[in-house]
């Protein structure tokens, strides 16, 4: 069995399975108490957060823990836009390719009042830096937000030259780096920036946020004393020691993993072109975190192919629309233009063994080829099914939006 | 206004495919299947309703180097027609 999942989430560390267990001995006491027990918690907690610092390379005080990554993302666009409403509603510059989170906190400041602009990206997922920065209004914008790397694919965006053009106009940059954080180097110039502790070998139910100092924000939520206001409600703080000590040994572990990783995924990459014919890898290949490669069989359901994949022992995920809760194609895909249907996502967990590899590469070229014999059975079936209805019978074409894509 | 007046395929399509109800892949395989029914520089007209078929379709033609000429919403029941024109 091969988990090759780790964008999902990154199998929990040993260090950070021992730190958690020890934090629940420790520090299950309020840590906002000033009895003894209280004050332990404290400690810990303000260690976490210096060891987050350190990492994310900001101060100790410009980090907040939430219950998420989604829920750090919600607080750094509501908490932007909220601050503004005021002042009469306000402009929010998206990248089309954002996680749901950030375009989901995005609509809901808009329903609010804001308005949104969606910035483009080229075949790679990578925005268009003059694209994204001509979206930004000087006296309007109150966020914007772009990625480390993108989740989906791996690109890695043009984050410090979207952050010049951002700090030139007085708008702050939110960075969501789930996808990158612990993994590459982050980027200088954000004003905020969020993290989410189970893509980096942490327990899950811990998030960042990290807000600059000079940054106006301000919680679009009820009052509520913890991490500084920020964040309401009682802190996790066993899974947020054990968040840390997992952040600070997986970007100790960054480079060494980085170069496996990305020989791996890029075995996969040159091989599958060959073997599998009509197979499309998306993203670039060097602008890219090294563990993803994601890619799109033609003419096969993309959740038959997920499921043949976990029979033959290889755990992946899926963008398209039939393997999605929602039913709905991956917006990445989509907003790159590129093929949605059949599309497989590996992304590997530290340590990944090169067997599991040759295994993967093995196997999938029979799994496609299967697929589609009854992919093509299926389709003639359909034909055959609605081959007496007569032209004239079909709804014809109304509004016509030709050249709409 | 019919995707002509639009000026979008050059002419009426040669074939239309009923691929309304069917999920994603089964549309492109059809197209794919059905294209090469239609000479060269004719049109296809491809009936969907799934959201993936309106993304794949114009993917599926830039793969295939034919040419996406556009799509419109169709007016009765949720759907599109998209219109791809055979280049080889």
């Amino acid at each position: 069995m091969a988990y090759f999942d780790a964008a999902s989430a990154e199998p929990i560390t040993a260090a950070a399975r021992t730190a958690l267990l020890e934090a629940l001995d420790d520090g299950w006491a309020d840590p906002s108490r000033l009895h003894l027990e209280g004050r332990r918690a404290r400690l810990m907690l303000d260690q976490a957060r210096e060891r987050v610092a350190g990492v994310l390379r900001c101060r100790a005080d410009e980090i907040a823990f939430t219950s998420s990554g989604t829920q750090a993302v919600h607080l750094a666009v509501l908490g932007a836009a909220h601050l503004r409403s005021r002042r009469g509603p306000g402009h929010i510059v998206v990248s089309a390719v954002e996680h749901s989170s950030v375009l989901n906190a995005a609509a809901f400041a808009e329903q609010a009042g804001n308005t949104v602009t969606i910035a483009g990206v080229g075949a790679d997922a990578r925005v268009d830096v003059a694209g994204f920065t001509e979206a930004i209004r000087r006296d309007k914008t109150v966020l914007a937000c772009l990625q480390s790397a993108n989740h989906e694919v791996g690109t890695l965006q043009p984050v410090e030259e979207v952050a010049q053009e951002c700090k030139a106009a007085g708008v702050p940059l939110l960075v969501d780096a789930a996808a990158s954080a612990g993994r590459e180097a982050l980027p200088a110039g954000w004003s905020l920036l969020t993290a989410s502790a189970h893509k980096w070998g942490g327990p899950p139910g811990v998030g960042v946020l990290a807000i600059r100092k000079a940054v106006r924000w301000r919680s679009p939520l009820p009052a509520d004393g913890r991490e500084a206001y920020r964040v309401p409600g009682f802190p996790n703080l066993p899974a947020i020691v054990s968040a840390a000590v997992a952040l600070e040994a997986f970007e100790a572990g960054r480079d060494h993993a980085g170069v496996e990783l990305r020989s791996l995924t890029s075995q996969i990459r040159d091989q599958l072109q060959q073997l599998v014919p009509d197979c499309v890898v998306h993203g670039d290949r060097a602008l890219s975190l090294p563990h993803i490669v994601t890619f799109s069989c033609l003419y096969i359901d993309g959740e038959a192919l997920v499921i043949e994949l976990a029979k033959a022992g290889f755990s992946v995920s899926s963008g398209s629309a039939c393997a999605s809760d929602s039913q709905q194609p991956s917006h990445v895909l989509a907003a790159m233009g590129a093929i949605t249907h059949g599309n497989v996502r590996v992304s590997l967990p530290r340590g990944t063994a090169h067997q599991d590899i040759t295994a993967f590469i093995d196997v999938l070229p029979g799994i496609v080829s299967r697929l589609r014999g009854d992919g093509h059975t299926a389709a003639r079936r359909s034909a055959a099914a609605r081959a007496p209805a007569s032209a004239a019978d079909l709804p014809g074409p109304g509004t016509t939006t030709g050249g709409e894509q | 206004m019919t995707p002509q007046q639009a000026g979008t395929p050059g002419h009426a399509p040669a074939l239309r495919i009923d691929a309304l109800g069917l999920k994603c892949p089964i549309p492109i395989i059809m197209l794919a299947e059905r294209i090469g029914e239609v000479s060269v520089g004719h049109v296809v007209e491809v009936l969907a309703d799934d959201p993936a078929a309106k993304a794949d379709v114009p993917a599926w033609c830039g793969l295939k180097s034919h040419e996406f000429v556009g799509s419109a919403q169709l007016a009765d029941v949720p759907g599109w027609a998209l219109y791809v024109r055979r280049s080889y």
